[in-house]
């Protein structure tokens, strides 16, 4: 289907330099296109490159766009469809914060073992938990920390990187 | 003749104002057009102390844009402009806004706050990159002298190469009175931006086979050409004639085919010709070189040219497939892409469908015995087609370098003034800026002296940037503004009476200056016609003064410009005269369309 809305991810790789992240969300709000997340550091120092991780959905017309215009860009160097370009890994980090006494804490502690979460701040009555996952099982176990005393979540945003030997 | 001074030639000695000149220089700038203020001081004091570079002062920055898109466009040279920071800068972003759509190359260098002051609310500080960031190429903020003049040489390295645009620099004055090393323009290699040129000659060989195997073909060219540079225009008419194909162009295109030349069909789009529209709607092969699918041209999307398999041969992949979903897409500069389908079809012996197209000329002439730019004229008041024809008839021979405003008298003059060649037609296509046409002669005029540069224009867009007279006083520029003035903003008085049920709010303007006047007062040369009889002399006496010259012809204010595609339509839906409206106005659809 040529209308068919699909999500996609996109990796991007850039100068790093002040205003480029201004230019990709710039580019973005300017022609309407959806960021979903958004990620972006330095990944090599001595060249000045930073990646930026981006999921966006739209038509395939409007995927095809955003890919050729944020080519354009003056300091991009490249742009990969992480989605067509064969199968990836993505991956999520959360920092959750849980606040309860009793059972509930006891709770919380029991699935945050079953998510693999790991417990990096405890106070007598919080926890700080951290996270990594797919944005699915995230959103799974903050579902679940809800009634247990969820009061701060904050998450990083996905960041991808192709399967096998190939970089970008 | 002046002798040139160049700055002195040890880099160590060198402000970072006089590391700018230098840079321009070495960039093969003659002229800018520019406005000074507070944050650029240094650097028009630079200019002060040397005349390698010619600054023109504007009296208006939005000008100076377009000053320097009108100096681009009839030369194929990158324009500077040169302004100081806060209002200088903000002052000139519709004019950079107008070079993106329409893919100029300037390089506009602002002032900016010393580094240590900026974010601070200091006098005159805008956030200049913040602010052009969405209408520029590219943009630079300089924080070291140390990279000053490389990135002066990559500023003009983006703004010409690829599709072109504007691009800016943004200069704080402390960088522009420190010490700075000057490097020349060879060393540019840039780390990313490297656009292509070279189509992949796979994909020309399977455009021109397709194009050989057409029996309802169209060649739809537009400014894509006309960047590409006066030899695009020659490959583009010597395939076109190697075919026998007919031809349209868009508004942008104008005069990379002749006019004169028998396969060209005329302006295509919305108020193009019948038989461009048509043929567009059924053809079945499109050869699009340099046009990007403008909804202008389209018309509603979904009726677009149903049949057509489309080929499109674009410098910037972001224009293929953003509008109209095409077959075979081939990336690459116009001009080395013709060349490259010119030899595929000479090597492979080519051969057109001589029955089919013969067939599709006769269906064609059927569409132009149509006759649709006609017009009823008239005896006693001066129909602005009339004006027009009159115009090119009287100056045609002058070869004259032609700008516009922008409404009705702007699509007048794409249907009855004829190019023959590139780099003589200057509109504001893409963001159709009211204005633009006074400055960009000025700008033309600059470039070529001693040749004719007619702005035609309309009474309402004239004052947009009237200002402009006084620039072109003082450097006594001959641009003669030629306003077919019907007192309305005629193209918005068209529009209402087509989707507003002729309810005209505020489209008609009650005061007027007398421009003869006004002419006067600047120091140029006023004329008025208010007959048809009188029409031919003046054009004449208006060529023969040496001086600027406003004329100002009183036309028809009830015109309307037709064909006419309304918004929403498709190409089959065309309005082709007064008589037509009756039975038809404007769709729901297209009524939130502009
Ligand atoms: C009141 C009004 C009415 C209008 N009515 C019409 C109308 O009836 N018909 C009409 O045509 N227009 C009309 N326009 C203009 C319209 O809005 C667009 O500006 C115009 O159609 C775009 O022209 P173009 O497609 O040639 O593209 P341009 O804007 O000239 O873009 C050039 C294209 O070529 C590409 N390119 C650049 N350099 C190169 C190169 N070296 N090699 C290859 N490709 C290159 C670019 O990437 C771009 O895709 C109107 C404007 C106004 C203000
Ligand atoms: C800066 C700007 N403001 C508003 C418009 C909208 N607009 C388009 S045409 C037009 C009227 C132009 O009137 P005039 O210059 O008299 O030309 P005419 O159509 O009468 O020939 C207006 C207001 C515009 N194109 N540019
Ligand atoms: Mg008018």
């Amino acid at each position: 289907m040529p209308d068919q809305i699909q999500t996609h991810t996109l990796s991007v790789l850039v100068d790093n330099e002040p205003g480029v992240l201004a230019r990709v969300i710039g580019l973005f709000s300017g022609r309407g296109y959806n960021i979903e997340s958004l990620t972006v550091a330095e990944i090599d120092a001595a060249r000045r490159l930073s990646r930026i991780t981006l999921v966006t959905s739209g038509t395939p017309m409007v995927i095809e766009q955003i890919k050729a215009q944020l080519d354009r860009l003056v300091p991009v160097h490249a742009v990969r469809d992480l989605t067509t370009e064969g199968p990836h890994v993505a991956r999520e980090m959360a920092l959750i914060k849980v606040v309860g006494s009793g059972d509930k804490r006891v709770e919380s502690l029991r699935i945050a073992d079953i998510f693999r979460a790991r417990a990096v701040d405890s106070t007598i009555e919080s926890f700080v938990f951290e996270m990594t996952g797919s944005p699915e099982k995230i959103d799974a176990f903050v579902n679940l920390m809800r009634p247990l005393g969820l009061v701060d979540v904050s998450r990083t945003g996905i960041v991808a990187i192709s399967r096998g030997a190939k970089g970008i | 003749m002046t002798t040139v001074t160049r700055p002195p030639a040890t880099a160590a000695e060198l402000t970072g104002a006089e590391v700018i000149l230098k840079a321009l220089a070495d960039q093969g700038v003659e002229v800018i057009f520019g406005y000074p203020g507070g944050a650029v001081l240094p650097i028009y004091d630079a200019l002060f102390k040397s005349n390698y570079v010619r600054h023109i002062l504007v009296r208006h920055e939005q000008a100076a844009v377009h000053a320097a898109e009108g100096y681009a466009r009839s030369t194929g040279k990158v324009g500077v402009v040169l302004v100081t920071s806060g209002p200088g800068a903000t002052n000139a972003v519709t004019g950079l806004t107008d070079a993106l759509m329409d893919s100029v190359p300037i390089v506009c260098l602002t002032g900016q706050v010393p580094t240590h002051l900026i974010g601070n609310d200091a006098f005159q500080e805008a956030d200049t990159t913040g602010i052009t960031r969405p209408c520029t190429k590219h943009n630079y903020l300089v924080k070291d002298a140390g990279i000053l003049a490389r990135t002066i040489h990559e500023a003009f390295h983006v703004a010409r190469s690829g599709r072109p645009g504007p691009v800016v620099v943004d200069l704080p004055k402390d960088i522009q009175l420190a010490k700075a090393p000057y490097v020349g323009p060879e060393a540019i290699e840039h780390r990313t931006y490297r656009p292509r040129r070279a189509p992949d000659l796979q994909a020309v060989e399977q455009a021109v086979e397709l194009i050989a195997k057409a029996k309802r073909p169209l060649f739809y060219c537009g400014g894509g050409v006309v960047n590409s540079g006066p030899r695009a225009a020659e490959l583009l008419t010597e395939f076109v004639r190697l075919t026998g194909y007919p031809v349209t162009l868009t508004l942008m295109g104008l005069g990379s085919v002749p006019a004169s030349d028998p396969l060209f069909l005329g302006m295509v789009g919305m108020h193009g010709t019948y038989e461009s529209n048509l043929a567009m709607h059924g053809c079945d092969v499109m050869i699009n070189i340099g046009a990007r699918f403008d909804d202008r041209v389209t018309g509603k999307l979904a009726a677009f040219s149903p049949g057509s398999k489309k080929i499109h041969v674009d410098i910037d992949p972001s224009s293929i497939n953003k509008n109209v979903r095409v077959d075979l897409p081939v990336v690459g500069d116009a001009g080395e892409t013709l060349a490259a389908m010119i030899a595929a079809w000479k090597k492979k012996k080519l051969k057109v469908d001589r029955a089919a197209l013969a067939e599709w000329w006769d269906q064609i002439k059927a569409w132009q015995a149509r006759d649709c730019l006609r017009y009823k004229g008239s005896t006693t008041v001066i129909k602005p087609q009339y004006a027009l024809q009159r115009l090119h008839a009287l100056t045609k021979d002058l070869d004259p370098y032609i700008t516009t405003e922008v409404g009705q008298h702007q699509m007048w003059a794409a249907q009855f003034l004829k190019f023959e060649r590139p780099y003589h037609w200057m509109t504001s296509g893409g963001l159709g800026t009211m204005g633009y046409g006074l400055p960009a002669a000025i700008g033309a005029q600059i470039a070529h002296p001693g040749r004719l540069c007619i702005d035609v224009a309309g009474e309402a867009s004239i004052l947009m940037n009237i200002q402009e007279m006084s620039t072109a006083v003082q450097y006594r520029l001959p641009v003669k503004v030629f306003i077919l003035n019907n007192q309305w903003m005629g193209m918005v008085r068209q529009w209402q009476e087509l989707s507003h049920g002729g309810r005209y709010s505020e489209s008609y303007t009650e005061a007027l200056p007398d421009f003869v006047k006004l002419a006067d007062a600047f120091g140029g040369v006023g004329f008025r016609i208010t007959k048809p009889s009188d029409v031919d002399g003046v054009i004449k006496e208006m060529i023969k003064v040496e001086k600027p010259v406003i004329v100002d012809c009183c036309v028809d204010q009830k015109e309307n410009c037709f064909p006419m595609i309304p918004s929403g339509a498709a190409h089959n839906e065309m309005l082709l005269g007064p008589d037509d409206r009756a039975s038809q106005t404007t769709s729901e659809e297209g009524m939130v369309l502009v």
